[in-house]
C-alpha cells in the first residue's frame, strides 16, 4: 500500500536523525551503553587482569599477595602430577556428559518425531528436568545414590546384587556425577533440539515421506543433516557448561573419593575457599588454564561450525 | 497397538503408504513405542520421586528395600524442613537476588540494545565485540577477584554482593538487539516527525512491541538467578543471608540428612521455576535458541 503523499520513506540508508544534533545523539548512545560497560568492567575486565596479576604472586596466610613469583606457580602445575589427574578428570567428565547428553536428546526428539500419540505431552515430561536446579538436581540424586536407604541400591538388592558405593567408591563416583549432569541438562537440549525440529520446512520432511523416507532413512537423510547447526550449538553449549561444572561436584562428591571427581573448577575452589585454604595465587593459575581451556574449546567449536554453516 | 497404528492412519489417509501395514514396520512402531516408554519413565522418575517422598513417612523412605508410593501422606516433611533451615528467609532472599537481578539486566540491556540499533555510534563493531566477548568469559575463571573486590567493599553477606555483578548481560544485549531489528526503520522515523524524541520512542514504541522478546529475556534470566550456587555459595556466610539453593545443600549436609526434609525442601524450591517451565515454555525456547541463530 503505497502512501504517496507523505514525505517519501528515502531509499537505502535511512535519513540522518539530526535532533539534539549529531553530537547529542552520540552522547545519548554512550550514555546508554555506560550502564552495561561499568559492569563489564568492573566485574569482568578488571578480573581478567587481577585474576592474571594473583596468578604471578605468592600470598600470605590470609590471601594477600605477598611477593611476585613470576610463572612459579605455571611450573609448578606443569610439573605436579595432582594437576595432571585433576586436567583429565576434567576432560573426561566433559565427554561422559556432553556426547551421552547430545546423542540422548537426538534420539529422543527423533523418536518423538514418528507420529507418536500425546507428542506433546511427552515433549513436556522430557523437558520437566529443566525446572531443576544444580542444587535441586543434585540433592534429589544425592538421595537416589546414598548407599543404605537409596532406591538405586534398594532396586540392585532385588535382583540380588550388592549395594554400590555410587558416591564413595572412586571408580563410580565420576560417572554418578556425569549421569546426575545428564539428567538435568536433558531438558535444555531436548528444548533446543524440539525447536530446531520445529523449524525445518515441513516440505522437505513430506517430500521425503512421499518418496517413501521414514523411520531411520527420513532421519539419516534429512533430520540430523538439517539439525546440523542446533547440534553444534549444543554442543559447543555443552562443553563450555560442562568444563564450568560444580555445584553437582560439590554437593555429591566434594570432589573426592580421593580426588576422584576434581575437575578443574572444584581445583580452583578447594585451593581458595574451601578448608579456609585462601591459596589465591595457586588458584588463580588454574582460574587462567581454565580461562585458556574454555576459550580453546570454544574457538576451536567455532572454526568447525563456520565451515558447516560454508557446506550447508 | 494395531488399533493405535490403523487410527492414526484413518486420521491421515496421506501417510497410510509410509506407516504401512507389513509386520517390519509395525515393529518398528511398537520399538519406538517402547523405547519412549523407558525414556519417560527414566527422566520423570527423579521429578516423581522428588515429590512422592517430600510427602512420604520418615519411616517409609528409609525402609529397606525403598517405598516408591506413598502409602500414608504426611506434612511433616515441610515442618521438619522449615524447622531446620531458615526457609522462609532463604526464599526471600532468592526471590528478592532474583528478581533484581532481572529488572536490572532487562534495564540495562534494553538501554544498549537500543543504542546499538537507533543510535549513531562511531566505534559500534568495537564496543559490539566487546559485549560478545564478555560471552565468551567462563565466570568461575574470574569468580577469585569478584570475591575479593566485594568483600573489600564490604558487600560479602549482602543482597548487594549477591546481585552487584549480574547488573548487566552481553547475552540479553544480544538478544534484544536481534529483536529490535526486526523492526520496521520507518517507525523511527514517523516517530521523529511525531515529536518524539529517542526516550519517549524507546519506552512507548520500542519496548511494547518486543515484549515477547523481553518476556523471553526475563523468564531466561530469573531463572539463571534464582538457580545460581557457586557466587551465592562464597559470598554469604551466615544462613539468613544464604539463598535457597545454598539451604538446600544445608538440609543434605545436616546432621540428620533426613531424605523427607531434603525432597520437600527441593519441592519448595521447585515451585516458582516450574511454574516458569510450565507457564513459559513456549518462551523459553525463543530464549535458548537465540545463541544458534546468529
Amino acid at each position: 500500500m503505497p502512501t504517496a503523499p507523505r514525505t517519501a520513506p528515502l531509499p537505502g540508508r535511512r535519513p540522518r536523525p539530526h535532533r539534539g544534533g549529531r553530537w547529542g545523539e552520540h552522547g545519548l548512545a554512550w550514555a546508554f551503553l555506560l550502564p552495561s560497560l561499568v559492569v563489564f568492567i568492573l566485574f569482568i575486565g578488571y578480573p581478567l587482569g587481577r585474576t592474571v596479576y594473583l596468578s604471578g604472586h605468592a600470598n600470605d596466610l590470609f590471601g594477600a599477595p605477598s611477593r611476585y613469583v613470576g610463572t612459579k606457580h605455571y611450573t609448578d602445575l606443569l610439573g605436579s602430577a595432582d594437576f595432571g589427574r585433576t586436567l583429565g578428570t576434567t576432560a573426561l567428565f566433559t565427554l561422559l556428559t556432553v556426547v551421552p547428553g547430545v546423542f540422548g536428546a537426538l534420539v529422543l526428539v527423533l523418536l518423538l518425531e514418528n507420529r507418536i500419540r500425546g507428542v506433546r505431552l511427552l515433549r513436556s515430561a522430557f523437558a520437566l528436568p529443566f525446572a531443576f536446579s544444580v542444587a535441586s538436581a543434585s540433592v534429589v540424586f544425592a538421595v537416589f545414590f546414598n548407599p543404605a536407604s537409596g532406591v538405586l541400591n534398594g532396586l540392585l538388592s532385588h535382583v540380588g546384587l550388592g549395594p554400590v558405593g555410587w558416591l564413595t567408591d572412586s571408580r563410580y563416583a565420576l560417572v554418578s556425577v556425569a549421569v546426575t549432569t545428564i539428567w538435568m541438562n536433558l531438558g535444555y537440549n531436548v528444548l533446543v533440539l524440539s525447536a530446531g525440529i520445529g523449524s525445518i520446512p515441513g516440505e522437505i520432511v513430506e517430500a521425503a515421506r512421499i518418496d517413501g523416507a521414514s523411520g531411520l532413512r527420513l532421519a539419516r537423510s534429512i533430520t540430523v543433516p538439517m539439525l546440523g547447526p542446533n547440534l553444534f550449538f549444543l554442543t559447543v553449549v555443552s562443553t563450555v557448561h560442562a568444563l564450568q561444572s560444580f555445584g553437582q561436584i560439590h554437593i555429591l562428591t566434594k570432589g573426592g573419593p580421593d580426588g576422584a571427581t576434581r575437575t578443574l573448577v572444584y581445583s580452583v575452589y578447594e585451593k581458595a575457599f574451601a578448608y579456609n585454604s585462601s591459596d589465591f595465587g595457586m588458584a588463580s593459575a588454574q582460574a587462567v588454564v581454565l580461562l585458556v581451556v574454555v576459550l580453546a574449546c570454544t574457538a576451536v567449536q567455532f572454526g568447525v561450525l563456520e565451515r558447516k554453516v560454508h557446506y550447508a | 497397538m494395531t488399533t493405535v497404528v490403523s487410527e492414526t492412519e484413518a486420521a491421515r489417509p496421506r501417510t497410510r503408504v509410509l506407516a504401512g501395514r507389513s509386520p517390519r514396520d509395525l515393529l518398528g512402531r511398537a520399538a519406538v513405542y517402547l523405547l519412549l516408554a523407558v525414556a519417560v519413565v527414566t527422566v520423570a522418575f527423579p521429578v516423581y520421586y522428588a515429590i512422592a517422598g517430600a510427602f512420604m513417612d520418615p519411616s517409609e523412605l528409609s525402609s529397606y528395600p525403598p517405598a516408591l508410593v506413598p502409602h500414608s501422606v504426611t506434612g511433616r516433611n515441610f515442618a521438619g524442613a522449615v524447622d531446620t533451615i531458615p526457609l522462609a528467609r532463604q526464599y526471600a532472599n532468592s526471590a528478592i537476588t532474583a528478581t533484581a537481578i532481572t529488572l536490572a539486566q532487562l534495564f540495562t540491556s534494553i538501554l544498549a540494545a537500543y543504542a546499538f540499533v537507533f543510535l549513531p555510534l562511531k566505534a559500534r563493531a568495537v564496543v559490539f565485540g566487546v559485549f560478545l566477548a564478555t560471552l565468551m568469559v567462563p565466570w568461575e575463571a574470574i569468580i577469585i577477584p569478584n570475591y575479593l573486590t566485594l568483600s573489600d567493599w564490604g558487600l560479602g553477606n549482602t543482597y548487594f554482593g549477591l546481585v552487584l555483578p549480574f547488573l548487566a548481560s552481553g547475552f540479553g544485549t544480544f538478544m534484544l538487539r536481534q529483536s529490535f531489528r526486526q523492526l520496521p526503520g520507518e517507525l523511527r522515523d514517523a516517530a521523529r516527525i511525531d515529536g518524539a524524541g529517542h526516550w519517549r520512542f524507546l519506552w512507548r514504541i520500542v519496548v511494547p512491541l518486543n515484549k515477547p522478546a523481553l518476556a523471553a529475556l526475563s523468564i531466561y534470566v530469573f531463572l539463571s538467578a534464582w538457580n545460581q550456587y557457586f557466587w551465592p555459595l562464597i559470598i554469604t556466610r551466615t544462613a539468613n543471608m544464604q539463598t535457597l539453593q545454598i539451604g538446600l545443600t544445608s538440609l543434605r549436609d545436616s546432621e540428620m540428612a533426613d531424605p523427607g526434609l531434603i525432597l520437600a525442601g527441593v519441592v519448595l524450591s521447585l515451585l516458582p521455576t516450574l511454574a516458569l517451565v510450565v507457564f513459559g515454555q513456549r518462551f523459553i525456547v525463543r530464549g535458548l535458541t537465540a545463541g544458534a541463530v546468529r
